[in-house]
């Protein structure tokens, strides 16, 4: 038990340890951010005295220790682009993004699981047809035109929502919410719809393969036998069984959510993380951009994580043969 | 601290709401990206000047037909070579209600000319400012310099006082790894006063009702500016359909036309006071990117002028800009003082010339080369590049176009890591010394040709952007930038392409003055 822990841990850190060398060394090709900082007018001695203060005439790997050395800290050092520290901007930017995701995530579930036990279980029905036939738009378009189509239809042509920003927010000590204002959950609509349609989808039809496969199983047909009436059939052992699967993947899901975020972001200029890392890449602001990366793929492997511990408890097998972890995550 | 700039602003916003007869008049604005702090010599770039100047004033201000005017300087003089005498205007308070006095002037000039800095170059040639009463400064130049006060509208005054109690005495340096006070903060004298600012998504505006020109003919109505900058093109362009938004900067270009059929929105056009170029690397014995080997074609007068003869400047205005730009023989625009007519006259479009010229010099059948283009900086950059590229290939020049990013761009243009490449140039003192100095003077000591990456270089043409730096008489010294133009124009120094349009878009209701800039000047705004 304590062996598998500290090996999924020492593989966590591993990444993380990968993700952040491979962001810093990427940032030194995307461009010069004394260019930007420096404007129109400077010389050669300007140039070099910024380059000192800012470190970046130190070898590479230097660059890279301190980076790494501070960000364990969370210092990820002074936005070149906003002249405030990186770990306050984050911190401001944070709230934004994870009510949005929460909206989204919440939203796919929710919308998600009852299409996709009606698909599975009315699977003729021209209802279910319509639901596959949308879901199928909802995989295959991408994000920003769907975020510009809704825009174009609930803002301007309609005028119902509005079509950027988060209206008006509420400070709840330094987190500030978009929940306790009738503006800020207009502004919530359309983004979190556009946010969660490629998951709504994903969990659409993996609840209906799931309920189409334990359908077809002995213990669903013994129940029948049994003389169970449909409700309870569905619903008790069919529909409990396809779970499982369903909220891991959920869970993973969440992840992407927050990454994803920065398209939608983008798109309804909502003032979150992924705003602000696209932004910074306009800007060049390498310490916001390592941040940000760095803080996602944190999220991603502490998921994973999370998922590979209930992967130990959930399945006994686990506990026997340790070859077969490799497999997972 | 903070709250009571909240409740001063508060207070004035209440007051400005009174005055203006119990009606709000507010504009909520919108441009692709933020300003990035409020202390007013950190950063000289567009957006971060779009506010600050609502908030502070300079000494000498520029009206809407870009004449200087007075600021907070009633009158300026040149009393003696080396020294400009400023009156200041009495009565002036602060948003935060202290008086302006010459204290604060120098201190503010001194801080413009502090190493961390961005506005050195408006400030150039100073070499310290001293109070000669409470309402009298002058300004002491290492040498005679007339244009002193043509950079001054770009320096903006702030209080000494208040700078120095919150410790941003020099401007912001990103050495400190802490944020300064003035980074969220500001406390001007101009027309309006900030009320919050939330970087990258919302900062407010309210009007300061104790400005004294508001009782100048043509000041505006506004009480409230409510800006939110919105990156996302198709964003910005719906949040203007819908009426969220009521002025747009930069709308843009592809979805003008539908701006202009929309009767609730108006499109205000000018010319930017920036010229679009070509520089050829003139100065290496082989090209880098060429198939000519053992030589550099662009040292060859006649070559640059085949390059010139090829474009049609008329066909990149209707094919590429849709009508959006103005074709220029010029490396100005009228705006700047040193223009001239005759230097406007580009070279006729003449391809058998081309190929004759290009015979002659020894490349009949033309020759490669790669063409460095930024694809995200100036209005349809890309397009343009790739527009030259298929009329150079008409007289046998074979141009790959190479379009990246501006931030990759320019390092590699600065490197001079390039043979031929397009850039565009403004000139915000509206004086050509400030592009003669930077594009077509030799490489030299500070300004002088920081910006001359294809290192053109004529002793003659140096000899007088020399003479124009010290030159007293203001016609001697006009005449001489104009002459140092036509020079450079024989020579195709650059091939100057357009100048671009900008447009502003707006509801109809809000009426506003296009500048050539590209700043709007709120307090010149009306909203019936």
């Amino acid at each position: 038990m304590i062996a598998y822990i500290v090996q999924r841990f020492l593989q966590s850190v591993l990444v993380m340890a990968a993700v952040g060398f491979v962001a810093f060394s990427l940032f030194a090709y995307v461009g010069d951010p004394i260019t930007i900082m420096l404007g129109q007018d400077y010389n050669e001695t300007e140039r070099a005295r910024l380059a000192a203060q800012l470190g970046l005439d130190r070898p590479f790997y230097v660059q890279f220790f301190k980076f790494a050395v501070n960000a364990m800290q969370g210092d990820f050092g002074i936005s070149y682009r906003l002249a405030r520290p990186v770990s306050a901007v984050i911190r401001e930017r944070l709230p934004a993004t994870l009510e949005l995701s929460l909206v989204a995530a919440i939203l796919a579930l929710a919308v998600g699981l009852p299409m996709g036990v009606y698909t599975g279980l009315r699977r003729d029905s021209w209802l279910s047809r319509v639901f596959l036939t949308v879901s199928l738009i909802g995989v295959s378009l991408p994000t920003f035109l769907i975020g510009i189509l809704l825009i174009l239809v609930f803002a301007v042509i309609l005028g119902w929502l509005p079509s950027f920003g988060r209206g008006q927010t509420v400070m709840l000590g330094w987190w500030s919410t978009g929940f306790l204002t009738a503006s800020g959950l207009k502004a919530l609509i359309l983004p979190s719809i556009t946010l969660c349609l490629f998951q709504l989808t994903l969990i659409l039809r993996l609840v209906r393969s799931e309920m189409l496969e334990v359908l077809r199983t002995d213990y669903i047909k013994f129940a029948r036998a049994r003389g169970l009436r449909d409700r309870a059939v569905h619903f008790r052992h069919a529909l409990r069984n396809t779970l499982v699967p369903v909220i891991t993947i959920a869970g993973l899901q969440l992840g992407a959510i927050i990454a994803f975020a920065i398209i939608t972001e983008t798109v309804f200029q909502w003032p979150g993380m992924g705003l602000l890392f696209i932004q910074s890449v306009s800007a060049t602001d390498i310490p916001v951009m390592a941040a940000y990366l760095c803080l996602i793929s944190f999220v991603f492997v502490v998921i994973n994580f999370i998922v590979d511990l209930l992967y130990y408890v959930v399945d006994p097998r686990l506990r026997i043969d340790r070859g077969a972890v490799g497999g997972h995550g | 601290m903070t709250k009571k700039w909240a409740a001063v602003a508060v207070v004035a916003a209440l007051a400005a709401g009174l005055a203006a007869s119990a009606e709000a008049k507010t504009l909520r604005m919108s441009v692709a990206g933020d300003a990035s702090t409020m202390d007013p010599h950190a950063n000289n770039a567009g957006n971060t000047t779009l506010i600050l100047k609502q908030i502070y004033e300079p000494l000498i201000d520029r009206n809407q037909k870009l004449e200087k005017v007075p600021g907070l300087a009633l009158e300026w003089s040149n009393p003696e070579p080396n020294t400009w005498r400023f009156k200041l205007r009495q009565g002036v308070k602060f948003h935060d209600g202290s008086p302006f006095t010459a204290d604060d002037v120098v201190f503010s000039i001194t801080r413009a000319l502090a190493p961390t800095s961005d506005f050195k170059l408006y400030v150039n040639g100073i070499k310290e400012a001293k109070k000669v009463d409470d309402f009298t400064v002058d300004l002491i130049t290492t040498a005679p310099n007339p244009i002193v006060p043509d950079g001054l509208p770009r320096v903006h005054i702030m209080s000494k006082a208040w700078a120095e109690k919150n410790s941003v005495q020099q401007p912001q340096n990103f050495r400190q790894k802490e944020e300064t006070f003035a980074v969220r903060n500001a406390n001007g004298t101009g027309p309006f006063s900030l009320r919050s600012r939330e970087p990258d998504s919302k900062t407010v505006l309210a009007r300061n009702t104790a400005w004294w020109g508001w009782s100048q003919q043509g000041a505006g109505n506004l009480t409230e500016i409510v800006f939110t900058p919105i990156n996302n093109d198709a964003t910005r362009f719906s949040a203007l359909m819908s009426g969220e938004i009521d002025f747009v900067l930069d709308p843009p270009v592809q979805n003008l036309e539908a701006l202009k059929r929309n009767p609730k929105i108006k499109v205000l056009e000018g010319p930017e006071n920036r010229t679009l170029y070509l520089a050829m690397d003139q100065k290496r014995d082989e090209l880098l990117y060429s198939n000519v080997k053992g030589k550099n074609p662009f040292k060859d007068v006649r070559v640059r002028q085949a390059v010139y003869h090829a474009i049609d400047a008329e066909a990149i205005k209707t094919r590429v800009m849709r009508g959006q730009s103005v074709p220029t023989g010029s490396m100005w625009t009228q705006f700047v003082n040193g223009y001239s007519e005759g230097n406007d006259k580009r070279l006729p479009l003449d391809r058998d010339k081309a190929k004759k010229l290009l015979a002659e010099a020894g490349y009949p059948d033309g020759f490669e080369v790669t063409f460095d283009c930024p694809n995200n900086r100036y209005i349809n950059d890309e397009q343009i590049c790739i527009a030259i590229a298929g009329m150079l290939a008409q007289v046998g020049i074979k141009a790959t176009v190479a379009a990246q990013p501006f931030t990759q761009f320019l390092p590699k243009v600065q490197r001079t890591e390039t043979s031929f490449y397009l850039l565009a140039w403004g000139v915000p003192t509206f004086d050509a010394l400030y592009t003669l100095q930077a594009l077509i003077r030799s490489k030299g000591e500070g300004a002088d040709g920081s910006f001359n990456y294809g290192n053109f270089s004529n002793a003659k043409i140096d000899a007088l952007i020399d003479g124009v730096k010290s030159e007293l008489d203001l016609n001697k010294r006009r005449n001489m930038m104009i002459e140092a133009l036509k020079l450079h124009n024989d020579e195709v120094g650059n091939i100057p392409i357009h100048h671009q349009m900008i447009p502003w878009a707006m509801a109809s209701n809000v009426f506003a003055h296009h500048q050539a800039e590209n700043q709007l000047d709120a307090k010149w705004v009306k909203v019936d």
